[in-house]
């Protein structure tokens, strides 16, 4: 089923345009690796699927909706709020629920069960009145993520997931994700194309153009064609690869 | 004792204790929001630019209350504004806006012929000036304050721990910082009688930090903040009374040796 699809998007700030006319459609279960080199535009494209920027041109459908809203989760960098406010592990993974009441409506108790179900499986229980900023940085991806996915989102978009955190947690968080592409599509930004070939299905090439690649093997032709960072060897729990031909 | 419930029998004394009480709420809503969200400059400039409404009032002639009112409104408005659409730094606009809004108020308190009165309360405060006329404006604000507060708890914090997050969600992001400049504005004006604009923004920060001592949680602060602002006001109020000393000033003083207090016993207990 399509969930989300990209007609000829122009999108930028002020006089500048980063994403130029790009097309691109995600299906439900679609496992999507986004690469591209710093400045290519990645993240403007989540900020656009997102609703956080409007295109300048172009059309966005995105036909996930639930209650009259996008049913996307979404991990945004790990530093893009403040540290230090003073807000708990359970209150965080609540805000991922903002968008299903109205806003003066307070969640429901099954609401709470979930949210600590939830924390639970990713092993914070322990932590659920602790500030967010007592954590470390893979303790605090955990909470990222069980806030990305209280509401049960069709779409989970991860923007660079595994910045600042050790490399147990990134094998861990990726046999996560692979569980969870089976109820939901993922699309995932990352430098680290050792991961993208290890876990997604297709890959998405972004540098200002879309470049889309319907599998997961990464060529030389791609990578010269553009640009694409590359790193080469992973480490942990993920198994050990280089790729072919550089 | 007696000397202390002989006070109450003073109509002053009664509006600056009623004055602190409605105070200490605001205090703890808006001093628990500003410090979390690190915009406690913001605020700062936005309470010294008001004193360029008070000056334009006393030269024109009408309530300074109202001149400054309106002066701390539009800086608010101005900054949150220029942070969106300009490319001025934010310190760099705040310092521009407290600065221009100072030497507006200095210039027509020096133009307005003869005496001015108050003007010393306004800047350092007198607790003991408080009007009914004040309470009224305090007694709206508060319920105004906790109402958006108490109906709008999760939007609010939300919005201000990560707004991109809440943007995401849809919910009004800009609406409601907009919403919550301009609550900071008239709180920080409204206090001003207590505190004075240079003093009066310790008055929603240090509360928070004693706070911060025992938790770590939003809600909890609040609440906390509040005890600790009334605290601090009213010991304030009833020293500066006995030893004849400014009440604005004594306030701080005691609010920050609470503070030394609290912490040295945390660290044994």
């Amino acid at each position: 089923m399509k969930l989300l699809e990209l007609k000829n998007v122009t999108a930028g700030y002020n006089g500048l345009n980063i994403l130029n006319k790009i097309n691109l459609t995600v299906n439900s279960n679609d496992f999507i690796g986004v690469i591209g080199p710093n400045g290519g535009g990645k993240t403007t494209l989540l900020k656009v699927i997102l609703g956080l920027i409007k295109p300048k041109s172009g059309t966005i459908s995105f036909t996930g909706m639930s209650n009259g809203i996008k049913s996307i989760g979404y991990l945004p960098q790990n530093n893009t709020f403040d540290h230090q406010f003073p807000i708990s592990v359970m209150e965080v993974v609540m805000s991922g629920l903002a968008s299903k009441y109205k806003l003066w409506k307070r969640p429901t108790k099954t609401d709470k069960i979930q949210a600590e179900e939830l924390i639970a499986k990713t092993g914070m229980l322990y932590y659920k009145h602790t500030p967010i900023g007592e954590l470390s940085g893979g303790q605090r991806q955990r909470v990222l993520l069980c806030r990305a996915l209280i509401h049960n989102p069709q779409l989970l978009i991860l923007d660079e997931p595994t910045t600042y955190v050790d490399k147990d947690f990134e094998g861990e968080l990726y046999s996560l994700l692979s569980d969870l592409n089976k109820q939901m599509a993922i699309l995932l930004v990352s430098h680290d194309i050792g991961i993208i070939v290890s876990y997604v299905k297709t890959i998405a090439c972004i540098n200002g153009t879309l470049h889309y690649h319907p599998s997961n093997k990464i060529t030389n032709d791609l990578l010269l064609t553009y640009n694409c960072p590359v790193e080469l060897v992973t480490h942990g729990k993920v198994p050990h690869r280089v790729l072919k031909q550089h | 004792m007696n000397q202390l419930i002989e006070l109450f029998e003073y109509q002053f004394f009664v509006n600056a204790l009623i004055g602190t009480l409605l105070a200490s709420i605001i205090a703890g809503f808006i001093g628990t929001y500003i410090v979390s969200r690190k915009i406690v400059f913001i605020s700062d400039g936005i309470t010294h630019a008001s004193f360029g409404g008070i000056g334009i009032a006393y030269f024109f002639g009408f309530n300074p209350f109202m001149g400054a009112l309106l002066f701390g409104i539009v800086t608010a408005f101005g900054i949150e504004w220029a942070q969106k659409k300009t490319n001025i730094r934010e310190d760099s606009a705040i310092a521009v806006l407290w600065s221009v809004g100072m030497a507006i108020g200095i210039i027509f308190v020096f133009l307005t012929p003869g005496y001015t009165p108050n003007l010393m309360s306004f800047l350092f405060g007198n607790i003991l000036s408080i009007t009914s006329f004040d309470l009224i404006i305090m007694g709206g604000l508060t319920l105004f304050i906790t109402s958006l507060f108490l109906i709008f708890y999760r939007p609010i914090l939300y919005s201000a721990f990560d707004p991109e997050f809440a943007k995401a969600l849809g919910l009004p992001v800009s609406l409601i910082r907009y919403i919550l400049m301009i609550s900071i504005a008239i709180t920080v004006v409204v206090c001003i009688k207590i505190a004075g604009i240079i003093l009066v923004m310790s008055l929603f920060t240090i509360p928070h930090i004693i706070a911060n001592i025992y938790t770590k949680e939003f809600k909890t602060i609040i609440w906390l903040s509040m005890i600790f602002a009334f605290l601090g006001v009213i010991g304030g109020l009833i020293i500066s009374y006995y030893a004849d000393l400014p009440s604005g000033a004594t306030i701080i003083i005691i609010l920050v040796a609470l503070w030394g207090i609290l912490k040295g016993v945390s660290k044994f207990v």
